[in-house]
């Protein structure tokens, strides 16, 4: 029994945002309460001051593995999201080999079972071999363990074959997450095109190329009545075109990373590579949009694209790079500090945007601490002030522009399954 | 004196003092230039590095003679672009050279921003000789040079910038430095070969060559990589060289006395046609000759005055 008394209990899917006891019995949520008193079998943690929340659920995130360990495990992956707060995490499936087989679905379920410091949930590729031609067995990947499907980093190209992929899945119900990107129109850019890519003499990347992709998938869905998920949505059009769409009733859902909420292209002067990302960051007028998107509930959630490199690949000319920020141990402070200290989004919306949306988009029983629901809960303290040192990141990728950024609003602890989380020093 | 910041990447790491200092110092090098024995000793012991992964004749000569004009020894590396991707990192090669002993380093690279990572990286002080699509201060310093030594002032003077600015270091270093010196800049090009914004830096941006063209005090003319229309940007080097190139009939609309200006090496009968070329009021070898003098001030500036010399 695992008593969490004094903290100001955060869960929207109740409307509770007050100050409340949780009792946790096994690995479930068995009473909530103004003042439980502690009995002697009770483990007791005060969290005075602290936000208690329904586990956090990154439904964005490279894990690396299979294939790619040099950059990322599947175990260094859990720890980074541990630490940063999260109880769940969706994994992209642009591994070596790709996730398109039931062996690599299982291999990564057992192996984030194994570690059991986060729910894993595998997101399987929506073509073989992530090429855009052939669809997946998205019906034997599901029961292997898929959660979802996408091609991330890479459109599928084809409209012809984006329409079937969205109307095979409707079958089953499933999710498609798209990454949009005009890849022709995107060229050989490697930031925002604007003043700064102009100034830097750098390849730019017009917002249009994401534009008309969103457009795309969103109308494909739209015509053949299916869902679909818009990933890390960078441009203010880009919330425009999703904005209509909701409004037209289409089944359309998006999330933002806390980089494109938190960084301008300015950021990319000094041609330090961790600033590189696709997409690229875009304008100050971008940001702001991203961030009322999300404060309207236009953008559904938060989502990092925790994208770890290896030092190495990192370390090279602005053009060489690869793309990506290690971004798990940093996401709850930097939405801390821009989202909800900024006066963007209410302590309510925050942990929507954390949990229970990611969790209702996935279709997975989360997101809540209603007395039965499975206790999986993060705990924030709004008070604790420090600086990010990737060196202290669990993640392999040291890959990050915030090093040296003090933030405010670390998370401090997790529960999974009834249990604290405890990682290595 | 000498330059505040350790590394010279962009124009905009000089104050318009420094520049105008480079430019007085390059004068007097000028006259080392014509002189019998072509060599002082200011320089003696120092060693500077020409780094190139790009192909180079014209700069890479001009700062190697430079450096031996001022009597430091003068090492060249020539990288093929080829090996970049499977070869040695930019990194770990310049602290190589850093740990032979280097004093200045001059690179030239295909990425923008490359001198960046090196400069962070290396105690010896970097000269940027061209970055990918960035920047090229040196050639911005000389053409600054040849147009004072013609104009004296170049306050309300119009310079056209013609061709292919998009891809250009050369046009992006020479904005900074003409709007430094209170230049009328213009730029011209096919819309297709003009970077997004381009007009916030400060400049006239027109797609007719003969409004860039009108009154014009100098004509710069850029080098258009014959490769670029196979990636769609312009239809063909013919109807390029008919729109955007310079001939005697479009060069009448500028200033009788408008210098004609390229930072080569010239396509003939592309972006500029023989005629121009050779005419009197092409500078183009002068700016060769100032290329050098330039490169001897600014190595003076740079690699002669050291803090840490043990007398």
């Amino acid at each position: 029994m695992l008593l969490l008394k004094n903290g100001l209990l955060v869960d929207p899917s109740q409307d509770i945002c007050e100050k409340a006891d949780v009792l946790v019995v096994g690995n479930t949520v068995s009473q909530l309460s103004k003042e439980i008193t502690p009995t002697p079998e009770m483990e007791v943690l005060d969290l005075s001051g602290k936000v208690v929340a329904p586990g956090f659920i990154d439904m964005h995130v490279h894990l690396r593995e299979p294939g790619l360990e040099h950059k990322e495990t599947i175990l260094a992956g859990c720890q980074a999201a541990a630490k940063g707060g999260f109880t769940g995490l969706a994994c992209m499936p642009n591994t070596s080999p790709v996730v398109d087989n039931e062996g690599t679905v299982e291999l990564i379920l057992v192996r984030g079972q194994k570690y059991g410091l986060v729910h894993v949930y595998p997101i399987a590729c929506i073509t073989k071999g992530q090429e855009g031609n052939e669809l997946t067995e998205m019906g034997i990947l599901h029961e292997a363990g898929a959660i979802a499907f996408s091609d991330d980093g890479k459109t599928v190209k084809n409209s012809g074959v984006m329409r079937r992929a969205l109307d095979y899945a409707k079958a089953f119900g499933f999710l498609l997450i798209s990454h949009c990107e005009d890849e022709d129109l995107a060229g050989s850019g490697v930031m925002h095109e604007g003043l700064v890519s102009t100034e830097l003499g750098l390849a730019g990347i017009p917002a249009l190329s994401e534009e008309l992709i969103i457009e795309r998938d969103i109308r494909l869905a739209e015509l053949t009545k299916s869902r679909i998920h818009i990933a890390h949505v960078s441009t203010a059009r880009g919330v425009e075109i999703i904005r209509e769409a909701k409004k037209r009733g289409v089944k359309v859902t998006a999330e933002v990373t806390p980089h494109h909420f938190t960084l301008t292209h300015e950021a990319v002067r000094g041609y330090d590579p961790n600033t590189k990302v696709n997409p690229p960051l875009r304008t100050r007028e971008d940001v702001e949009a991203l961030r009322k998107g999300l404060a309207e509930g236009v953008i559904d959630c938060i989502a990092t694209d925790h994208a770890p490199h290896a030092r190495e690949e990192k370390e090279v000319e602005f053009n060489y790079a690869p793309c990506g920020i290690s971004g798990l141990e940093t996401a709850v402070p930097l939405a801390w500090e821009n989202l909800y200290l900024s006066g963007y989004l209410t302590l309510p919306q925050l942990v929507q945007c954390f949990s229970t949306n990611p969790a209702r988009i996935l279709g997975i029983d989360r997101g809540s601490l209603k007395v039965g629901k499975v206790a999986d809960i993060t705990v924030i303290d709004p008070n604790l002030k420090q600086k990010v040192d990737k060196d202290k990141f669990y993640s392999l990728g040291k890959n990050t522009p915030f090093h040296g950024w003090e933030l405010t609003g670390w998370p401090v602890l997790t529960i999974k399954d009834g249990k604290i989380i405890r990682l290595p020093e | 004196m000498g330059i505040k910041v350790k590394d010279l990447i962009s124009m905009s790491d000089l104050s318009v003092a420094e520049m105008k200092e480079i430019l007085t110092n390059a004068k007097a090098m000028k006259e080392i230039l014509k002189r019998d024995i072509k060599k002082v000793p200011t320089l003696r012991g120092r060693v500077i590095i020409n780094l190139f992964y790009e192909n180079s004749t014209r700069t890479r000569t001009s700062f190697e003679l430079a450096g031996k004009y001022m009597g430091a020894d003068v090492i060249n590396i020539n990288v093929s672009t080829s090996s970049v991707a499977k070869g040695e990192s930019l990194l770990d090669t310049a602290k190589t050279l850093d740990s032979m002993g280097a004093d200045v380093v001059v690179m030239r690279h295909p990425a923008s921003g490359a001198h960046h990572l090196l400069g962070q990286a290396v105690k010896a002080r970097v000269i940027n000789a061209g970055d990918g699509a960035h920047e090229h201060p040196t050639q911005a310093l000389l053409d600054l040079y040849t147009m004072l030594e013609y104009k004296q002032d170049l306050q309300g003077r119009k310079v056209a910038i013609i061709g292919d600015i998009l891809h250009s270091r050369v046009a992006r270093s020479n904005i900074l430095g003409l709007n430094a010196f209170g230049a009328q800049v213009w730029v011209c090009g096919p819309p297709t070969l003009m970077p997004a914004r381009i007009e916030d830096l400060g400049v006239n941006v027109t797609y007719k060559m003969e409004e860039a063209l009108a009154d014009a005090d100098v004509i710069m003319m850029l080098r258009i990589q014959l490769e670029r229309q196979k990636k769609g940007l312009f239809p063909s080097i013919r109807e390029y060289a008919k729109f955007y190139g310079l001939n005697k009939r479009k060069l009448a609309l500028a200033k009788r006395d408008a210098l004609v200006m390229h930072p080569g090496p010239m396509n003939r009968g592309v972006e500029i046609t023989a005629e121009v070329a050779e005419c009197c009021q092409a500078v183009i070898e002068e700016q060769v000759t100032n290329g050098v003098a330039v490169r001897m001030a600014l190595l003076y500036s740079m690699g002669g005055v050291k803090t840490n010399v043990i007398a």
